[in-house]
């Protein structure tokens, strides 16, 4: 599982880091970070939900 | 579980509804009823990039085609949904019945109209794709612009109009904005942003009457007996919830929402309610009833409703913390929890970078930010938690600190 996130297209409204903030924070310029973009198996259900709440659809999951 | 689902409204709440059903391995028909003409699309930019970006097209959340081919949906656009037949189990439309064994009402709220503007031009509330439409055509023109209520949308319009360099004015007729949505201190704070960037707001002044000339609005009167003139009159006087077609087929709160619990079942089984139409209990503040106006509200409460209505399981409850957002002159306002509170402080400088604490008894339960994107989240999470206010207090303080001395 690989998490994709477009930095142009992100507007940095945190919605993935309420959902998952052990894989996404808002950083200092106001972008997402993504804080490890291969999270093991068992975090698929969170970072599914971060991917899916996204309101702009910034962030992809692969695998 | 059910044979046939079917949503009214298709819009957030009723698109993530759809998806939730799905995504809970719901197999049965999905039957979409929405008013509008179009897929649902995302009404916050209607307000932001849709007013002042050349060329900006609507934000479509899916397409029709996705909706039917990818999550077999019967799809109703351009149909208004009239009422309920409970003994038939029917959703009575303006073209046909469809027959449910699972319902989730999504229906949104209605902007207040300005009354006595009925037919005139110039005239707008903004709400729809056609009111932004009307929106911009008129800024387009270079009208000259009134919006009347300072709330999140009149001051974001409000924003709009100022970046495009037309004249614009904010009246509101409360002395401070937004008082019931961040409190009186932070609502002032706000609205200096709109001085700041040399909007003209005019606080504690009612409109008397709305002027115009051969059906179309030249002005409004003010109740101080002034005039401003416009060509553009933008109404951001709030909403009521879309339940005039209901009747009384479920119980409904004095303010017309649906009245739901923890799971967003309504008063009749198998009836279910999401998004800014209902009202639920929040167990992270009392079990207290609200009625929500914001994009993530919706997104989660639609997904919710979905997956209980198709459900055999013990329904899933509610669990979050409101959060909004709303971007004025290039500064973007968040606010997460309630704004219920014994006390608000305000930590470090108002204005940009501001952060306000609301407190309820010795809990943080609210967190107002202004350009601080990195924390709010982190107050967030601190808000679910039901954290300690002194802790919160001091997080906040350093990070103001920090921000200061950096
Ligand atoms: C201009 C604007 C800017 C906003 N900006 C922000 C923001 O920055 N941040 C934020 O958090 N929130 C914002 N919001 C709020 C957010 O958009 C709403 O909370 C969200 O749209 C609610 O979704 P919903 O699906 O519950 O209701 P709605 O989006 O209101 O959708 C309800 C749908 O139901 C349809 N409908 C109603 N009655 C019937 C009927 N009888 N039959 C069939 N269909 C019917 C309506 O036509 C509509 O399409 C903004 C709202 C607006 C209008
Ligand atoms: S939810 Fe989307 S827009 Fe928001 S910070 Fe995450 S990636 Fe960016």
């Amino acid at each position: 599982m690989k998490i994709a996130a477009d930095v142009d297209t992100c507007q940095g409204l945190g919605m993935c880091e309420a959902m998952a903030p052990d894989f996404f924070e808002v950083g200092e310029d106001g972008y997402v970070d993504v804080l490890d973009a291969a999270p093991a198996e068992e975090h698929r259900k969170h970072v599914m939900a971060a991917v899916a709440a996204c309101p702009v659809s910034a962030l992809r999951l692969a695998g | 579980m059910p044979h046939r689902l079917v949503v009214v409204g298709a819009s957030l709440a009723g698109l993530r509804a759809v998806e939730g059903a799905r995504s809970a391995g719901y197999q049965g028909e999905i039957s979409l009823v929405g008013e509008e003409l179009w897929a649902p699309y995302d009404r916050t930019s209607l307000a932001k990039a849709y007013l002042t970006e050349q060329n900006a097209e609507m934000v479509t959340l899916i397409s029709d085609r996705e909706l039917r081919d990818d999550l077999g949906v019967d799809l109703h656009l351009g149909e208004r949904a009239q009422g309920l037949d409970l003994a038939a189990r029917d959703v009575v439309t303006d073209r046909t019945r469809i027959r449910y064994d699972a319902l989730v009402i999504a229906t949104g709220a209605t902007p207040r109209q300005l009354p006595g503007t009925e037919g005139l031009r110039g005239v707008s509330t903004l709400r729809t794709l056609d009111d932004a439409r009307d929106v911009r055509t008129a800024m387009d023109a270079g009208a000259r612009v009134i919006i009347i209520g300072a709330g999140f949308i009149g001051s974001e319009v409000a924003s709009a109009a100022h970046k495009r360099g037309l004249s614009v004015t904010l009246i509101e007729a409360m002395p401070t904005p937004l008082s019931r949505s961040v409190g009186p201190a932070v609502g002032e704070m706000l609205t200096d942003l709109h001085r700041e960037a040399g909007t003209a707001v005019r606080l504690g002044v009612g409109v008397e009457q709305v002027l115009h000339a051969n059906g179309q609005v030249t002005g409004v009167r003010l109740a101080d007996g002034s005039v401003v003139e416009a060509d553009l009159v933008v109404a951001g006087l709030g909403v009521t919830p879309a339940t005039g077609w209901l009747g009384a087929a479920v119980d409904l709160h004095r303010d017309g929402g649906i009245v739901c619990d923890a799971s967003l079942a309504t008063s009749v089984p198998g009836i279910w309610a999401a998004g800014d139409v209902a009202h639920a209990p929040q167990a992270l503040f009392d079990g207290e009833l609200m009625r929500l106006e914001h994009w993530t509200n919706a997104a989660e409460q639609g997904s919710l409703a979905g997956r209980n209505a198709v459900s055999r399981q013990e329904p899933e409850l509610l669990d979050s913390v409101p959060y909004f957002w709303s971007d004025w002159y290039g500064h973007r306002v968040q606010f997460v929890g309630t704004p219920g509170a014994d006390e608000v402080l305000l930590v470090g400088p108002p204005g940009p970078g501001a952060i306000a604490l609301y407190r309820r008894g010795n809990r943080v339960v609210g967190a107002l930010t202004v350009d601080r994107q990195r924390v709010v989240m982190k107050l967030r999470r601190r808000i679910a938690d039901a954290g300690d206010w002194d802790e919160a207090v001091t997080f906040a303080r350093e990070l103001d600190v920090l921000a200061v001395t950096r």
